[in-house]
């Protein structure tokens, strides 16, 4: 265990891109699955048919060949990206698909009565859905949502073969260096275990809370 | 239609106006030329059968439903679409939310908001939609609720409270909004028989006390003797009888309303 002592600032540093490239992906993952969501359910016919192409592609790929396909091939195209920016996009629009997926369902699982009740009131479109539609979509949407989260802090680790300096990127570089992979892979997994297993319980915590009633 | 000087005695504008009024679903033709004002202060009953267009009449009236030819006004404001050279455009998204703010409705369902409380379901609307401050929408919510008989359960979510007392928070919700018509859709055909009472109570009281102009869709024939100003009976999307409760209910001129009101023995 030394080992990993000797060279826990490269793991932390390591762990702070992967938080990190884990919140960018989740908080514009999760933009981009609300809107894609609403568009799905409301967006006028050719938004709705790009949206459905959109998520039924993405959701069909590997994150990996999602990867791959961002980092090769908009340097391509001339636009220059480096790993962390390619992966964060990747991420980001595989979350946002899978989010959008999320978002449908649970709007749609609200009763038609309830839209009712808040058109009846004078309510439009937008107030409708953030003060009726919403609330009641978001106890079934944490879970399911909870799941993409830690999923994507997982994905993270693919970038390491896009050459980032994430916490499994580091976790290989002292292991090589070393010649002593077991306890740096170790500490590697315990530190993913341990996020992942706080977001978990916030999650279950969060989900109490919003239950009413 | 000669009922017209009947509703209309004192030759005021009606606060609801249709005329010629159809609906299709596809193939269906729900509504099929429903002429029928209500003047304000009035209690119109809206018997019929079911299928007879009327619930989907009242939906109308607030645009819940869009209608395929006919107009329909509100206190003068032509529901849901704008006209322009005879043709019909659909109004802006404010224009029919800010219409729908004056006709408050009742569900048969209830529809309070599951994730509020009764008082926050009671202030909701003047708060989000008329922009009353909270405070004071908040102490109105409370009156409204002491007025249907819940001032106590103000602080209950709708799954803590009984259908009927679920339902008279939805008429204390429509209430808030100080509409210009409250519109009923068969409030009380989802609830136990013993819970049926106290809700028609607190109807009749808003009918009698308040003068608010209600359209009320409904099978119980009672409420509809004693409360309504008007009786309209609906058959095969068209309405084929009216007037005063004692005559519509009590000397029946169709034989489609005769065989109706046999279903109601002793009613």
């Amino acid at each position: 265990m030394q080992v990993v002592w000797d060279n826990i600032g490269l793991l932390l540093i390591g762990l702070r891109s992967t938080l990190i490239l884990s919140a960018v992906t989740v908080v514009s993952g999760s933009a981009v699955g609300l809107l894609g969501g609403v568009g799905l359910l409301f967006g006028p016919l050719p938004v709705r048919g790009l949206l459905r192409a959109y998520v039924d592609i993405v959701r069909g790929l590997p994150l990996l060949v999602l990867i791959f396909f961002i980092f090769y091939g908009l340097p391509a195209i001339g636009l220059d990206v480096r790993g962390f920016e390619a992966g964060a996009l990747a991420l980001s629009l595989f979350a946002g698909a899978h989010v959008s997926e999320i978002v449908r369902g649970g709007i749609n699982a609200v009763p038609k009565g309830q839209i009712d009740a808040a058109k009846a009131l004078g309510l439009t479109f937008w107030p409708r859905l953030a003060w009726v539609v919403f609330p009641q979509a978001a106890p079934s949407m944490l879970p399911p949502w909870i799941n993409v989260v830690v999923e994507m802090v997982k994905g993270t680790s693919l970038v390491v073969l896009v050459s980032v300096n994430d916490l499994l990127f580091a976790a290989t570089k002292v292991a090589e260096r070393t010649a002593n992979p077991m306890p740096l892979y170790l500490a590697a997994a315990a530190l993913y275990f341990v996020v992942n297993f706080a977001i978990s319980r916030s999650g279950a915590w969060l989900e109490r809370r919003l239950s009413y009633g | 239609m000669e009922d017209v000087n009947l509703a209309n005695p004192a030759g005021m504008p009606p606060m609801v106006r249709i005329e010629a009024l159809h609906k299709r679903y596809g193939a269906l033709e729900v509504l099929r030329g429903v002429d029928l004002n209500v003047q304000s202060g009035e209690v119109v009953c809206i018997i019929g059968a079911s299928g007879s267009g009327k619930t989907t009449l009242l939906r109308c009236v607030n645009f819940l439903e869009p209608y395929h030819q006919g107009r329909i006004w509100v206190d003068g404001t032509l529901v849901g679409y704008r006209e322009s050279g005879g043709h019909l455009m659909p109004a802006p998204e404010r224009e029919v939310a800010r219409l729908r703010a004056e006709t408050a409705m009742v569900f048969q369902g209830f529809n309070l908001f599951p994730h509020m409380t009764a008082l926050r379901n009671v202030a909701f609307g003047p708060i989000k939609v008329r922009k009353t401050p909270k405070q004071q929408a908040m102490i109105r919510a409370q009156e409204l609720l002491e007025r249907v008989g819940l001032g106590t359960k103000a602080d209950s979510y709708p799954a803590q409270l009984s259908g009927g007392q679920q339902q008279r928070v939805a008429i204390a919700r429509a209430m808030a909004m100080d509409p210009k018509v409250m519109l009923f859709d068969e409030v009380t055909s989802a609830l136990d028989p013993e819970l049926v009472g106290e809700v028609l109570a607190v109807m009749k009281r808003l009918a009698d006390d308040h003068g608010v102009t209600m359209m009320v869709v409904t099978h119980e024939m009672q409420f509809a003797r004693e409360a309504a100003s008007r009786v309209v009976f609906m058959d095969g999307g068209v309405v084929v009888e009216q007037g005063p409760p004692e005559q519509v209910l009590g000397d029946p001129r169709s034989a489609r309303l005769r065989a109706f009101l046999s279903r109601y023995i002793a009613p």
